[in-house]
């Protein structure tokens, strides 16, 4: 657990030591804002809620969370300091650990800085503050999941160009299973039983129900799976490439 | 138990066999240096006993710990510099040198005491403040040589400690592998055929995955031609008949000329190594030829290295 919390200081230290940091959470305070206002309508719908805000998340992490996650493993490799890592007195799973998290935590802290939507929504009307507190957390664990699929597609390659477009694709998948796009050429084939569980993987339904306000067990066991799944990923794609 | 064992250690890469059954023990106070050609696979040996590769077959211990069954514990006993001395560009050398003792197990007063050591050793007190990304190439191989370092290991890998170094900055690094060897189990690996002499108590010349000669940097001097061979100037020019005669001598083997334009000097090679410079120095003494200077020659180690390389 120490070295774990060793990595995660290092790590998130390192955010802020180049200019990463602050052109993330710029931009993304930025689309964040804009497109609650303009394309959500935030002021026309006249409702004190942050739907339209949080209806975006899926697609501003779309593309805001491969930027993040594509350095976690490719810069290591290409810069030859993964040698180092990993010649210390540590085991890969620390270091996947403690990686992730230290990019998790900096996506919450941008996040957290989008706090000002929700005390003016407080000031305009009075929101289900329930609800907003539950979008939060589904978009916080939405970013988790994303980060552990970029990590692991972060440890596959040396480039961060790839990195970057596979990990959009896949989380592009995740996003949009449940949509005619995905289900359309699968129904053609599959048997309804399959597209339904395909289907059933889909982050946007999970998220949908989570900002309406229901909170299940089955999404916090979907994104905590997804994580799960591909940090063990991550760990084993480490070892195996590792040295390549 | 020796510091470091290795017991016919193998690796593949796919088809390419970088090493094959390698074997050999390494105990305090030597300093090995690993010999070879690039390719050779001095580097991929290092590798699998920092425990970043996993050998294909055969078995390797740092301090009687399997570097793979037991790694964490290999890995503590061991100080390993790699190639080209990577380390995070952005962060200052103080806050990596912290970072490295944090996970070396140290913690505040004692982590900043062991940095200190650390820097100290390698002198690397000017430029703590300054982003590894800026430094010169000395300087960081010196923060990495600092972190191999911090926590004083029993077992010291080093992958061309010197490579890209200007010569001050080599005999400084010479002189501090020096100054541990006494406690430690050092393995460096180099290109500089004059470092093995100036730091290494053992030689090991590795090609093809193999190790082809592993004994002392005087014992590899002995196999070169010039091991013992006499280099003459005469004043003025050396008479012919008198080269003849140096030829003719009892134990030498032929008399060569030092090949460059701008030397008069001449070479008497001894057969096997015999010690001929009596002779050499008696018989010009005789016919009365005036010497401007005279020397018994070591060896060459890189002809040595080039017979037992491209033989290999």
């Amino acid at each position: 657990m120490r070295t774990i919390g060793i990595i995660f200081r290092r790590e998130l230290a390192a955010y802020f030591t180049t200019p990463v940091a602050y052109v993330f959470i710029v931009i993304f305070l930025l689309l964040a804002g804009s497109v609650t206002f303009y394309v959500g309508g935030f002021f026309e719908r006249g409702q004190a809620d942050l739907e339209p805000f949080f209806d975006f998340h899926p697609w501003l992490y779309l593309f805001l969370i491969p930027a993040l996650s594509m350095r976690l493993w490719a810069e290591e490799r290409r810069s030859g300091s993964v040698e180092l890592l990993l010649t210390l007195p540590i085991t890969v799973p620390e270091a996947v650990i403690g990686k992730f998290l230290a990019a998790w935590v900096f996506t919450g802290i941008a996040l957290a800085l989008t706090v000002p939507f929700w005390i003016t929504v407080n000031y305009l009307g009075s929101p289900d503050n329930g609800v907003i507190l539950a979008s939060y957390l589904g978009s916080f664990l939405m970013a988790g999941a994303f980060l552990a699929i970029g990590g692991a597609v972060s440890a596959l390659t040396r480039s961060q160009v790839i990195a970057f477009v596979v990990t959009a694709a896949i989380c592009f998948l995740f996003i949009a299973t449940g949509s005619p796009i995905v289900q359309g050429p699968l129904r053609a084939w599959l048997p309804a039983a399959i597209t339904d569980g395909v289907s059933s993987l889909s982050v946007l339904d999970h998220f949908s129900s989570v900002i309406r306000g229901q909170v299940e067990l089955r999404d916090l066991v979907f994104f905590g799976g997804l994580m799960a799944l591909f940090l063990f990923a991550n760990i084993e794609l480490v070892e195996l490439k590792k040295a390549d | 138990m020796h510091l470091i064992e290795i017991e016919g250690l193998s690796k593949h890469f796919g088809d390419i066999e970088a090493v094959r059954g390698i074997s050999f023990t390494v105990d305090r106070g030597e300093v090995v240096g690993f010999l070879g050609p690039n390719g050779a696979g001095k580097s991929t040996t290092m590798k699998m006993l920092a425990g970043f590769l996993t050998p294909s077959a055969g078995r390797a211990s740092i301090c009687g710990h399997d570097v793979v069954e037991d790694g964490l514990a290999a890995r503590r006993r061991l100080g390993y510099l790699p190639e080209g001395a990577p380390a995070y560009p952005d962060m200052t050398a103080a806050s990596f040198l912290a970072f490295i003792a944090q996970i070396r197990g140290f913690r505040g007063a004692e982590a900043r005491a062991a940095v200190d050591r650390a820097v100290d050793r390698v002198d690397l007190g000017s430029v703590l403040e300054q982003p590894i990304d800026t430094l010169s190439k000395g300087f960081k191989r010196r923060v990495g040589l600092a972190q191999a370092l911090l926590h004083d290991p029993e077992v010291l890998i080093l992958d061309e400690p010197t490579d890209g170094l200007d010569p001050n900055q080599k005999h400084q690094v010479r002189q501090l592998i020096g100054s541990m060897a006494a406690t430690k189990a050092i393995i460096i690996s180099t290109h500089i055929l004059e470092e093995v002499d100036a730091v290494c108590t053992r030689a090991m010349v590795i090609a093809n995955g193999r190790v082809l000669v592993d004994g002392t940097p005087a014992a590899l001097e002995a196999r070169s031609p010039y091991h013992h061979a006499v280099y003459v100037r005469a004043e003025g020019k050396l008479p012919a008949s008198v080269q003849d005669e140096l030829g003719a001598l009892p134990g030498v083997k032929r008399v060569e000329a030092a090949g460059r334009a701008d030397d008069q000097g001449v070479y008497v090679l001894p057969q096997n190594g015999a010690d001929i410079g009596p002779l050499v120095r008696g018989l010009l003494a005789a016919r009365g030829v005036g010497v401007a200077e005279l020397r018994v020659e070591r060896g060459r180690l890189d002809g040595v290295f080039r017979d037992i390389t491209m033989a290999a």
